[in-house]
């Protein structure tokens, strides 16, 4: 019986073995056939390695899919990416983060307007010309109140522009006049200071009416349905996939493109999967974040620090209702933390700053940098001072005990960490209890809408390189200040530095405004975020922008081995 | 059996429509706003988006809308991606999750019943116990883990044969599929392979196979013919619903492997309250998961004869 079962069991086994060989080769020939169909696509990621000095090409990582290429809508950091490489404004920032002409080859801005004159070889990459219309349909379409433009407010120093933009007066209306193919005139709603450097921001950017209205709704959608006029083109585009970028053969500045081709091969959030592709060659470049950073750190790689110029705070509820409307109560948070602390023995990655002020340290002075010129206020943790003035916040508010604060935070390992960190320091210096209401993107935002919150940790990134940018962020009209901050003397500020023409007067608008925010506890600053990332050996000429397309490869070059 | 399958197939009509309305409303209720973004927009522009989308109508008029144009096969406009449609959305990026689906529901269901059946042979014994223990790991350890380990490991592999052996992510040749497709697979082949084996042991000494003995039947053709045959049956229930699992479930995988899989945009969709993607991805899905059940019930009665369908 034994034995029996032992031979039957071995022809079985043979038998399972049949089997399996068969499987092996179904399986083998089930994947040859979509493999031959990849080849005649010839589309796939990861082809090439992360250099191609043959073919003058590299190959890059996005984030995620660039959701919106329509530059009238466009509102997010990845498609600004995209529309940096394959358009241009009629100015644009160089390699040295300085103004420099794009379509406008001359232009004249005074306290009425601005006149542009754009350049006789700007071409469309159909051939072409790039025309002053062209602008006009445009910025008309951003204010047209039926494309519901998120960034239509970036358009309103032009005249009339609200009022467009809310219905008010027809698109005609809108101070933006053609004089003829090629000179652009620009009335202004009030004197600007910085109208030069909107010109370079995305919302500002030309599109073609008659390709736009053929396309039927469509437009950005895929690569041909949309016309460039930047250095480059999208040649190739698999959503989720592959974008591949090539040189714009009609782009009048080709002395400026020094890569033929810019692919984006890969599309995913997974940190260290970027990280895996960086070490198996397959990128140019790869962010460090707290997910991968150790790995990164044991490979010896010389790490590049870049700030994005974001700067992160405790945004406080000044609602009426609320317990930090009192100011006591927000000093004594403010005097209870310590953003060296956190940043230095919390968060602990490379390029991130204690923050100190409102107006990160990137920011434009008069002559140099305006925290240069206008230091920010000295802040030093005083738990004595703290207690104090919780005593007194106690007295005014009428309290026996504090109830829990709600502080309303993100799902994101910084975040995680920085909420931590307040919950234990408020708990341990002023025996506060700290709520934290971890919440996913559009319900933090539905939250802090509707001020179901008594702290928030906020962020905000400059839309253009101006203080202001930054410096009319609380005034009591502007929508995104979530904790309706309220006060006539912080408003007064930014009037004058909206209206004024002259940098000092300006400048000395935002320091008052710095001091305010100091002073008033409006927000507490926790830190300007630092970007870490390592490039390839071989790759120079990689910019990245805190205004802009980041990350920008247009002056990319590949350096010759050795 | 064409009068059952129609009849299925009615059953699967209405199943959906419920899929359908539990979702739409389900969805409205979640707290969040579909429309906010970072930067605050003004009342004017909200009330023109909310118009573009129809949020502006009561809720059960949003719902007949949204159903009237379901019927017609259209799925709407995407909220995050304002210039795609779902219908767009879902044609490109269905047929990447269902090759790598298929891929690994074949590797899961080959190796499912060549180990399920190898450990029933060998019941007790050592191949036995390494491979139940190696199938308690595969059961208890998530696909996102395997997926971390696997991606380490092509990397390591790379790295010291000093060339690409297997790409690390993307997609778009056999060589990408490889990896992501035997890590979606583990799970689903470890749970076959236990099911398998206990299907083959309860068989084992069945009637019909002392019968098939006594008869002197090659022991081959015993098993092929009488154990395998029979034992396989459980396998093939399961199958199913696996492979719309698998083909659903694999957005750790598509996101880790940057696979334009049609999993990611399900995911992002809940997480950015894009309605439109959300309603058309879980439709959509509900509506394969319900087909696969009904072909699997189908195949049922080929391969079992016992099996009638009335």
């Amino acid at each position: 019986m034994a034995s029996n079962t032992i031979s039957s069991t071995g022809l079985a086994v043979r038998q399972l073995g049949l089997f399996a060989f068969a499987a092996v080769a179904g399986l083998a020939a089930l994947m040859w056939g979509p493999n031959l169909l990849a080849n005649l696509t010839a589309s796939a990621s990861g082809a090439n390695s992360a250099v191609d000095a043959a073919n003058n090409a590299i190959t890059v990582l996005l984030r995620e899919e660039p959701p919106q290429l329509d530059s009238t809508r466009s509102t997010d950091q990845v498609s600004g990416v995209v529309l940096g490489h394959v358009m241009e404004g009629l100015l644009r920032y160089d390699e040295n983060n300085a103004l420099v002409p794009g379509m406008a080859e001359s232009w004249r801005i005074d306290t009425e307007g601005a006149l542009f004159q754009l350049r006789e070889d700007a071409r469309w990459s159909d051939g072409q010309p790039v025309t002053a219309h062209d602008f006009v349909f445009a910025w008309r379409l951003v204010l047209d109140p039926d494309n519901a433009s998120e960034y239509a407010f970036i358009l309103y120093p032009v005249k009339n522009a609200e009022a467009v933009n809310q219905g008010l007066l027809p698109g005609d209306a809108l101070g933006v006049r053609a004089l003829d193919d090629r000179t652009l005139e620009v009335d202004f709603e009030r004197p600007i200071a910085f109208f030069d450097k909107l010109t370079a921001f995305s919302t500002y950017l030309p599109m073609r009416q008659d390709f736009y209205e053929a396309m039927n709704g469509g437009y950005g959608a895929d690569a041909d349905t949309m016309l460039y006029n930047g250095p480059f083109v999208i040649a190739n585009w698999v959503h989720g996939q592959s974008l591949d970028m090539r040189r714009n053969l009609y782009y009048w500045n080709q002395e400026r493109i020094r890569l033929d081709r810019i692919n984006v091969g890969y599309v995913t959030s997974d940190a260290n999967t970027s990280l895996n592709l960086f070490k198996d060659d397959k990128i140019v470049l790869t962010s460090l974040t707290p997910e991968n950073l150790t790995n990164a750190l044991e490979q010896r790689w010389q790490i590049h620090r870049f700030m994005d110029g974001s700067l992160f705070f405790l945004e406080f509820n000044h609602r009426p209702n609320r317990l930090t409307r009192n100011l006591n109560l927000r000093k004594a948070l403010y005097l209870a933390q310590d953003p060296n602390e956190l940043v230095y023995k919390v968060i602990k990655l490379p390029g991130y700053l204690p923050g100190a002020s409102l107006f990160p340290i990137f920011l434009d002075g008069e002559q140099g940098k305006f925290r240069d010129e206008h230091p920010a206020p000295t802040h030093r943790m005083d738990l004595d001072a703290a207690r104090r003035h919780l005593a007194l916040a106690k007295a005014e508010l009428d309290l026996e005990e504090f109830p829990p604060l709600v502080v309303l935070t993100g799902d994101n390992p910084v975040s995680n960490v920085q909420s931590e960190y307040f919950q234990a320091v408020f708990k341990k210096n002023l025996g506060l209890d700290i709520k934290i209401d971890r919440q996913i993107f559009k319900q933090r935002l539905a939250k802090m809408t509707s001020g179901d919150f008594d702290i928030v940790l906020a962020g905000w990134g400059p839309d253009y390189n101006d203080a202001l940018t930054f410096g009319d962020l609380f005034a009591s009209w502007n929508l995104n200040n979530r904790g309706r901050y309220s006060n006539p003397a912080y408003d007064e500020q930014v009037r004058i530095a909206q209206n004024a023409l002259d940098g000092k007067t300006r400048m000395a608008a935002f320091a008052e405004i710095q001091r305010i925010v100091h002073e008033d506890v409006v927000i507490i600053p926790s830190y300007e975020r630092g970007v870490a990332y390592v490039t390839h050996p071989r790759v120079q000429g990689i910019l990245r922008r805190v205004v802009g397309a980041d990350t920008d490869y247009t002056n990319a070059y590949i350096v010759p081995e050795g | 059996m064409l009068r059952y399958a129609l009849k299925r197939l009615a059953q699967g009509i209405v199943t959906v429509f419920f899929i359908a309305t539990a979702t739409f409303f389900g969805m409205h209720s979640v707290p969040g706003d579909p429309l906010a973004n970072d930067k605050a927009m003004s009342d004017r522009i909200r009330a023109n988006l909310e118009a573009k989308y129809g949020l502006d109508k009561p809720l059960l008029t949003q719902y007949s809308i949204y159903m009237g144009n379901l019927l017609e096969g259209d799925f709407g406009i995407s909220y995050t991606q304002e210039n795609r449609r779902v219908n767009d959305i879902i044609r490109e990026h269905f047929p990447v999750s269902a090759t790598l689906g298929i891929l690994a529901i074949a590797f899961a269901g080959l190796g499912g019943v060549l180990w399920g059946a190898l450990t029933a042979l060998y019941r007790n014994r050592l191949p036995d116990l390494v491979i139940m223990l190696l199938v308690i790991l595969g059961i208890s350890v998530p696909s996102f883990v395997f997926a971390a380990l696997g991606q380490l490991l092509l990397v390591n592999l790379n790295d010291q044969f000093g060339f690409s052996l297997l790409p690390v992510a993307g997609w778009g040749t056999v060589t990408h599929m490889l990896m992501p497709s035997l890590v979606l697979g583990l799970g689903t082949m470890a749970y076959l392979t236990r099911l398998m084996r206990s299907s083959m042991l309860e068989i084992v000494n069945a009637d019909f196979i002392r019968t098939a003995k006594s008869k002197g039947l090659p022991a081959t053709r015993i098993f092929t013919h009488h154990q395998l045959r029979n034992a396989i049956l459980p396998v093939i229930t399961v199958l199913g619903p696996s492979i719309a699992a698998i083909t659903t479930g694999g957005f750790v995988v598509e996101m880790l492997f940057a696979i334009p899989g049609l999993g990611r945009y399900f995911v992002q969709a809940v997480q950015q309250l894009d309605y439109t993607v959300i309603m058309g991805t879980t439709v959509f899905y509900g509506a394969f998961l319900v087909f696969m059940v009904i072909v699997v019930d189908l195949l049922y009665g080929l391969i079992d004869p016992r099996v009638r369908l009335e």
